[in-house]
């Protein structure tokens, strides 16, 4: 069997613009969550999110580009570049390019786009948009540009399965590297949602908190959005290990399941199944597992659901793992979040550092598991989940191991 | 005859219900009307649209939003008083 390993990260978030920035942030407990800016925020009731701040299209991408590029695609391509440059790979004028592909989650694709000239001819009444609109808004843009700017001809598409698109993401990058259909894949996800219609409309479920994320805590109400995007790079082990790549972790197995029971509500069996699934794909116990990074929304439903799954999974072995939310620091990338949260999976199992979940005020007896509360913990860890759960009911979990 | 508050949230409540609004009763709680979390958002939802007021609720604790949704009474009585807060009015005919 084909193995797969992750040679490149690359990220920009509300922590910071790239992965070392992040992991600082992890580290440090540091929160990105903060007032939200932009046009006609003073008509929303949610006012707060991890938005990424001092963000310079201009400085990353030319005219004619940004023209092209959502601010979802810009997230895209400049955690690819982070990326690619760490995994030391090119792929133009190269066999490989035609081994080499992209997968990438998304939920709303370019939101930003849809807003803009939403606004322009509904409010402004104007009768005429941009020739581009269609090309930056669709949810392939992202995927589509990485393939053109690093020259990836191998399978190439975009998955959108709201919270767990990018985990959904990374699970088809790692079967099509082991099944052997490509010898490398940029993987991960991309959100940018963070604007006057993407929020009005999460508003609306009355599950965003107005003031701040905190998992797994008993005082917690609701989540809190960020955006960003993180970018990997998985490729087969051999080829990897040939070029003498340095590996930052190896991905052992992934199971995706659907509730088929509610549209919003999260299952409790459905969550359990993928969990267990991704170890019997990876073919370890149970009690390898050291951490998972948690779906951990903040909401009542979600974290309370979340807990009971992960001790039906592992018993006894749930006390003495440690699981924590990311999402306290940068929010909730809905599309993107599980590629930003793969990051602490991979801080956890290389550095042996577990961020934590930062916001832990009360402890909640329907959460009663080790949630690394507010600071960063040091522990060796050699198999990490991440665990994403989607509205819809579509569960999708992937493990890791330290190599 | 103009609807009242009262009979303007009932409606909404059968309607959210699919009941008759002659058997959605004061003392009735939302699981006895078989309506769930997302059947109380929305109903939520066509109380501040009919009413145009905003009803200060969050999903992830009703019991704290300072709405009281323990039965289709406590549900009316909450209503008229935001009504009357929040339009100044007296809590009785509904805006146009």
């Amino acid at each position: 069997m084909r193995r797969v390993v992750i040679t490149g990260a690359g990220t920009v978030n509300a922590l910071a613009h790239d992965v070392p920035g992040t992991f600082a942030a992890f580290r440090e407990g540091r929160s990105g969550i903060g007032p939200l800016e932009f046009r006609d925020v003073e008509r929303l009731a949610v006012r707060i999110g991890a938005q990424v701040r001092g963000w310079d299209a201009e400085a990353h991408f030319n005219r004619q580009e940004i023209s092209l590029y959502d601010r979802f695609t810009q997230f895209a391509l400049h955690a690819a570049r982070e990326a690619v440059a760490q995994s030391g790979l090119s792929f133009r004028n190269d066999r490989l390019a035609y081994r080499a592909g992209v997968v990438l989650g998304t939920a709303a694709g370019g939101m930003n786009t849809w807003d803009e000239n939403y606004r322009s001819v509904f409010e402004e009444g104007k009768n005429r948009v941009h020739p581009f609109v269609v090309p930056k808004l669709m949810n392939n843009a992202a995927t589509s540009h990485i393939s053109m700017t690093f020259g990836l001809m191998g399978p190439a598409f975009s998955v959108s399965t709201a919270c767990a698109s990018s985990n959904h993401a990374m699970g088809m990058a790692f079967h099509i590297v082991r099944a052997g259909a490509a010898d490398a894949m940029l993987t991960g996800g991309s959100e940018a949602m963070l604007c006057f219609g993407g929020i009005k409309a999460w508003e609306g479920l009355r599950v965003m908190s107005k003031d701040g994320c905190r998992p797994f805590s008993a005082n917690r109400n609701g989540m809190v959005q960020g955006e960003g995007a993180a970018v990997f790079v998985f490729e087969e082990f051999e080829h990897a290990r040939a070029r003498g790549a340095e590996i930052l972790a190896e991905v052992v197995g992934f199971a995706m399941t659907a509730d088929a029971g509610d549209i919003v509500m999260p299952s409790r069996q459905g969550a359990a199944r993928a969990m267990a699934g991704a170890l019997r794909d990876a073919h370890l116990p149970r009690d390898s597992v050291g951490y998972i990074n948690a779906h951990g929304t903040g909401t009542a439903a979600n974290d309370k659901t979340e807990s009971a799954a992960v001790a039906d999974v592992f018993g006894q072995h749930a006390d003495r793992l440690m699981i924590s939310s990311t999402k306290s620091m940068h929010g909730h990338l809905i599309g993107g979040t599980g590629a930003v949260e793969l990051l602490a999976c991979l801080m956890a199992l290389r550095e042996g550092v577990i961020a934590p979940t930062i916001g832990y005020e009360e402890p909640d007896p329907e959460c009663a598991l080790d949630v690394v509360p507010n600071e960063a913990r040091e522990a060796q860890v050699e198999v990490a989940l991440s665990n994403a759960f989607a509205f819809g009911g579509l569960n999708a979990v992937l493990a890791l191991r330290r190599v | 005859m103009a609807e009242t508050v009262r009979d303007r949230v009932i409606r909404i409540i059968a309607e959210q219900a699919v009941l008759d609004v002659a058997d959605v009763h004061d003392e009735m709680g939302l699981a006895e009307l078989g309506i769930d979390s997302l059947g109380l958002v929305e109903a939520i939802f066509a109380i501040e649209e009919a009413f145009d007021v905003s009803v200060p609720f969050n999903a992830n604790e009703p019991e704290k939003s300072g709405f009281d949704i323990s039965s289709v009474g406590a549900i009316v009585a909450a209503v008229e008083s935001l009504v009357a807060e929040q339009t100044g009015g007296d809590g009785g005919a509904p805006p146009a």
